[in-house]
């Protein structure tokens, strides 16, 4: 961790008093730490996205093409006119405040322009300035601004510095979905080129090769391979992982950064040895070798393009349906835009289990499975053999990824899965879990190195949290279904509370399977001794 | 884009510091990038990881998985922090010249 980074103390001096300027006021100050550098132009050019240039927000010129503020204006007219959500969020919002303290970047700077509602008004005050008779006549008198560059650095830096996580929606009266209002703010800034890497190498990766690490086919098998063979180590059974094996029944597709990063990896290896002991008929693809979409973080074409290559792939290997790993955004698209933007899907056909005939009719129209869903079902039926104690070296807390919990609901499948493989389970605190889990801090795109205070402040809740299960409980593991929470997690629990991994939900269930063929097996998939092995150790 | 200045040699760079062009790495750089990763000398083990992060960049275009890097080095995760303060995505990356991964890592 970089050493101008503020020390804990630091951080949770946090003064929520209003510092006295108008909110009307958009400067900005872009200090180290709470912002993402700009979009290389390479990966602008490569995705065809305007304005590819050479920029940082702390400069003093952006280099916005001449008529930025008309672009930004036809922008939100075409908007407003495609999509109600947004005309009639902007519209409705009466600022009853409910949301103002649910926001985790709120609670971790006392930015007032963190407040859900005064993020949208950013935008809301334009709207009104340039599309109602009010605003028109009355400009600030009725909250109402011209649209400056100052006002569009000030969105830059406020859309950058929302995750789109939906807690505070949670809380709306109203239904105001406010990271809908952060999506069309950063659609709007990618239309005149004010985008950051770290969403935007991503998507231009994706774009090329299927994955947002720009992995070609002959790494992605080296990576697979590599896997296969040190599972059978652990377990000494040899697993079988095929890639883009036309005419399998089921299309598995998850995340990049589980055959890259660490702990990720070790959820990799649940899936391997999951799947080889139902028997599954499966395959992977090469090229839908992605199911994290950073086009949810650019903008709804980005979302399209990106994402057209997981039915593109089912079908070109002609599987019946598809199954999705530990991603956390990707259930987002999949959940609420696929099936309109990529489907219909009418050439797979409605999930149903091979194992246990479970037909997943909630499925039945994206034809996409939640790997939580499916393995639970298993779990309820009775197909997995597990040894539970296999866990007993971790006491596990869970953490509902944003994503999974509120944009398709998915909050008991991980948890029954957790109680089914580990036999220390302890919630978090009710208003930090399920609907109302506090993100991570470093999601829609927000996790990289140069933003690290802004992260450690925003997942100070989350962390917090944490830490008051790991003191009264003793939990040494959190457990999620995120990549993004695997990677951004670890160096935040090490910052705000220290002694406490992280881990898929899959890996536990990678630990607790009993395989046909396994040998006598004394090690985790981290290749850490048992709880059991430890004992025996310790008494002889 | 700026270039930076390391031991009288200068190199394109991004934002953070990685080599614009890896194909420009040598192993002067390498040792020039030390100091900026928190690296004060390279042992012949920081060399070990080096060599085989850009062995396998030029078969595969990209870093190796993580727990594959470890276990090809013998070096276990800790270790590889001992080595590379920053880690094996941002300190042995950079110093070997390989791009910086991004995604959900």
């Amino acid at each position: 961790m970089a050493d101008q980074t503020p020390s804990p103390e630091q951080l949770t001096q946090v003064d929520y008093r209003p510092k006295g300027k108008s909110w009307l006021d958009p400067h900005v100050e872009f200090r180290k730490g709470t912002y993402c550098y700009s979009a290389a132009p390479k990966n602008l050019t490569y995705l065809g996205l305007p304005n590819p240039r050479q920029w940082q927000p702390f400069d003093q010129d952006w280099k916005l093409p001449p008529d930025w503020k008309d672009i930004i204006l036809a922008g939100m007219k075409e908007r407003l006119d495609r999509y109600r959500s947004f005309r009639l969020f902007m519209d409705i919002c009466v600022r009853c405040g409910a949301c103002a303290d649910k926001c985790h970047f709120y609670l971790g700077s006392g930015d007032p322009k963190n407040m859900p509602v005064l993020r949208a008004e950013l935008i809301r005050s334009v709207y009104r300035r340039y599309f109602t008779l009010a605003g028109r006549l009355l400009g600030s008198t009725v909250g109402a601004r011209d649209l400056t560059e100052d006002v569009l650095k000030e969105w830059f830096y406020y859309f950058y510095q929302c995750t789109e996580c939906r807690r505070c929606s949670v809380f709306c009266p109203y239904g105001i979905d406010t990271a809908e209002i952060t999506m069309i703010g950063r659609e709007l800034l990618t239309l005149v080129g004010c985008n950051i890497n770290w969403v935007i190498e991503p998507a231009a990766n994706c774009f090329r090769t299927g994955n947002h690490l720009g992995i070609q086919p002959h790494g992605f098998k080296d990576s697979i391979d590599f896997a296969v063979d040190e599972l059978e180590e652990i377990t000494g059974v040899r697993v079988e992982a095929p890639i883009n094996r036309k005419g399998a029944e089921v299309l598995f597709v998850m995340p990049s950064a589980d055959y890259f990063g660490t702990p990720h990896y070790y959820t990799l290896l649940g899936y391997l040895a999951l799947f080889h002991e139902i028997g599954l008929d499966y395959t992977l693809s090469a090229f839908a070798s992605e199911g994290g979409n950073f086009g949810l973080f650019t903008s709804h074409e980005m979302i399209k393009r990106l994402n057209a290559k997981i039915y593109a792939e089912a079908k070109r290997l002609g599987v019946k349906w598809i199954i999705g790993g530990e991603c956390g955004h990707m259930w987002r698209v999949m959940h609420q835009y696929m099936d309109t933007m990529n489907g219909p899907a009418d050439f797979l056909e409605v999930p149903v289990s091979p194992i246990t005939h479970t037909r997943f009719d909630h499925a039945a129209s994206t034809r996409m499975v939640h790997i939580c869903e499916f393995t639970a079902d298993l779990i309820r039926h009775g197909r997995l053999k597990l040894d539970v104690s296999r866990n007993d070296h971790w006491n596990v807390t869970f953490h509902d990824s944003c994503n999974p919990a509120r944009a398709m609901g998915l909050i008991e499948e991980p948890r029954y899965i957790i109680r089914n493989t580990c036999r220390t389970f302890h919630e978090m605190p009710e208003n930090t879990i399920r609907e109302q889990t506090f993100c991570c801090g470093s999601g829609s795109g927000l996790g990289t190195d140069e933003n690290l205070e802004m992260r450690l402040r925003g997942g100070f809740p989350r962390a917090n949290a944490v830490r008051y299960v790991r003191d009264k409980h003793g939990v040494n593991v959190l457990a999620c279904i995120c990549a993004i929470d695997k990677a951004t997690l670890p160096p935040l629990l090490e910052y705000w509370s220290p002694g406490v991994d992280v881990a898929g939900v899959h890996e536990f269930v990678g630990n607790a399977l009993l395989m046909k063929g396994e040998r006598d097996r004394t090690t985790d998939l981290r290749g850490e001794p048992f709880a059991s092995a430890k004992e025996d150790r310790a008494h002889a | 884009m700026p270039n930076i200045e390391l031991s009288g040699n200068t190199y394109l760079v991004d934002e953070d510091g990685f080599l614009e062009n890896p194909e420009v790495w040598n192993e002067r750089a390498a040792l020039d990038f030390a100091p900026t990763e928190g690296v004060s000398e390279l042992t012949e083990a920081h060399w070990k990881v080096i060599n085989y992060l850009r062995t396998y960049y030029l078969q595969f275009g990209i870093a190796p998985m993580i727990r594959k890097l470890c276990k090809e080095t013998g070096f276990k995760l800790n270790e590889i922090y001992a080595l590379f303060p920053s880690g094996p995505a941002k300190g042995a990356c950079k110093l070997a010249g390989l791009p910086k991964p991004t995604g959900c890592v």
